[in-house]
């Protein structure tokens, strides 16, 4: 099982390194708000150890654990999107002089 | 039935997360992307919630909701300005999730008396040990980027021995709960160092520096998430965290690049300590040339082609809608209006990019060094607007110089430089820049919005 997971681990790390490398430098911000949002993620072991009851400790960490993690997600993409909206083409049609900055 | 549900929950949020990134590339398409995005997380959300183990919804509910109350504002209401303390920020909240979930963990196995095995014990160690470093780190990082601490290196002699040692011990502790996991005292004295290394680890980091700081926190902080994947055997943890990993790893490394040094340099180097007493070439008996608003009016009303090359300064004036104005009327005039953005130009990666695109500079009108540095020898004018390592020509020419080999722009190819400056003191880095003392260049003195200001109102009259 373990070393299913290594798998997992290594191929996606590729794909993330293959994938974000492409990434202009004109939106590495965007980039940087966009991942904050995704590492919110650990919202899933939040979860668990927040449901769980196993003990009192475990309830009330994972329940920290769960607004730290739901505020990034919430935030993180909201303020991703703010800044999407704002990287706008010279002309509203898109139209005006293609290729430009090629 | 249950279990297929929640894994396909989390297949679909895995490829729905790598094609929000991969939108990151086109501009026009990112947008929709990120909400592609986004929609996985509500689907990771919503299969974890099927987990057979949650069985009391209380606190979860309650977390969701104080979680959504306090990421609101986080999202809505920060300024642009102050988007590097912003993301410092939320790296530190998901260090400090993945940290307590560990935590949690650990406790829960020790009370249940299964004790965990050495590869579940790994993966906790590392879960608390990345988060907590970047718990630590961020915080300062957030506290020198809000300047509640100095931005200027904190160094002492024989620093980075012992943030080595304090490394090592962390690094000890680490196995001793390995090989023993009922050494609870161990643990928690293993998270403490951690945190004390985080914080020692950036407090010597000066703010020129703080893109890679940043970046290289937020990879740490996808490992630390990863890790939490492979304690819980978790899938979907382990795909994001590696994604978030992969992210700041090239963020680093491009921003290392950016600035000619090694990453160990930039973690170990504490630039602009020691530099200001070595560089090479100083100011005295050099002149510079300033300039009224009036001439520099009229010198940008008859350019061709003007690049600006905005900076820190610029943001720290709030000078960027007035700068979009300015070059809104040269263009009126026939001219044309580049700006070059340098990869380290403000305090994190694409910082000037968001800034001028939040006041209304379509994004086709910014380019990066590599695209625009052929065209300065065709400028009439190069504006800088509150930057000064980043055009330095000492980068280039002056081997003594602490900054050389940096790649920059190369503004003084253009015919003429008007730089907006507050006054002569040095950039981060310390340095002295000759570009200031060049012939060609005039100096253009006073608060870079208030200057900007001046020049719209001349230009209308010239």
């Amino acid at each position: 099982m373990q070393i299913l997971e290594l798998y997992v681990f290594v191929l996606a790390a590729f794909v993330g390194y293959m994938v974000i490398s492409r990434v202009p430098p004109l939106l590495h911000t965007p980039l940087m708000a966009a991942t904050n949002a995704i590492s919110g993620i650990s919202l899933v072991g939040s979860l668990i150890a927040a449901g769980a009851a196993h003990n009192r400790v475990a309830t009330i960490l994972g329940f920290i654990a769960v607004v730290c993690a739901t505020s990034n997600i919430v935030g993180g993409f909201l303020i991703t999107d703010r800044m999407l909206r704002m990287f706008k083409r010279e002309s509203p049609a898109g139209a005006k002089q293609p290729a430009n900055s090629q | 039935m249950r279990e297929s549900l929640i894994q396909g929950s989390y297949l679909i949020a895995s490829v729905l997360f790598i094609l929000g990134l991969r939108s990151l590339t086109r501009p026009d398409k990112a947008r929709r992307g990120m909400q592609l995005a986004a929609t996985g997380m509500l689907f990771a959300v919503a299969g974890t919630l099927l987990n057979h183990t949650i069985i009391d919804y209380r606190w979860i509910a309650g977390g969701l909701v104080i979680g959504v109350i306090i990421g609101y504002p986080m999202g809505m209401w920060v300024p642009m300005t102050a988007m590097p303390q912003r993301i410092a920020i939320s790296l530190t909240f998901s260090a400090l999730a993945a940290t307590l979930v560990g935590v949690a963990e650990y406790h829960t196995d020790l009370l249940s008396g299964e004790l965990p095995g050495r590869a579940k014990m790994a993966a906790i160690g590392f879960e608390v040990m990345l988060g907590s470093i970047t718990v630590g780190g961020t915080l300062v990082a957030a506290g020198k980027l809000q300047e509640w601490i100095t931005s200027k290196p904190v160094t002492y002699k024989g620093q980075n021995f012992v943030n080595g040692l304090v490394f090592l011990a962390v690094l000890g502790l680490m196995v001793f709960t390995i090989v023993d996991p009922t050494q609870e005292g161990a643990f928690f004295v293993m998270i403490g160092a951690s945190l004390v290394f985080g914080v020692m680890l950036v407090m010597p980091i000066g703010g020129a520096d703080m893109p890679v700081v940043v970046a290289l926190l937020n990879s740490y902080s996808g490992l630390a998430a990863c890790a939490m994947g492979f304690a819980l055997g978790n899938v979907i943890l382990i795909i994001s965290g590696a994604l978030d990993g992969a992210s700041g790893f090239i963020l680093s490394i491009l921003m290392s690049k950016a600035m000619n040094r090694s990453f160990t340099n930039v973690l170990f180097g504490a630039f602009g300590s020691e530099t200001t007493a070595a560089s090479g070439k100083s100011s005295a008996g050099l002149t510079v040339r300033s300039i009224g608003v009036e001439d520099a009016a009229i010198q940008l009303a008859y350019a061709q082609l003007v690049i600006v090359i905005p900076g820190y300064g610029m943001a720290v004036a709030q000078a960027q809608h007035a700068v979009r104005e300015l070059s809104e009327m040269i263009e009126k005039r026939g001219g044309e209006v580049k700006f070059a953005v340098h990869p380290v130009a403000g305090r994190m990666p694409g910082h000037m990019n968001v800034l001028l695109a939040e006041a209304n500079v379509p994004y086709d009108k910014l380019y990066d060094m590599d695209e625009i540095n052929g065209e300065f020898d065709r400028a009439d004018v190069a504006l800088v607007i509150g930057a000064n390592d980043v055009v330095n020509p000492a980068a280039r020419n002056d081997k003594a110089s602490p900054i050389y080999g940096m790649p920059i722009l190369n503004a003084d190819h253009a015919k003429a430089v008007i730089v907006l400056k507050r006054g002569m003191s040095a950039g981060f880095a310390g340095i002295e820049n000759e570009l200031f003392y060049d012939r060609r260049t005039s100096m253009l003195f006073g608060d870079a919005k208030a200057s900007l200001t001046g020049l719209i109102g001349e230009i209308k009259n010239v």
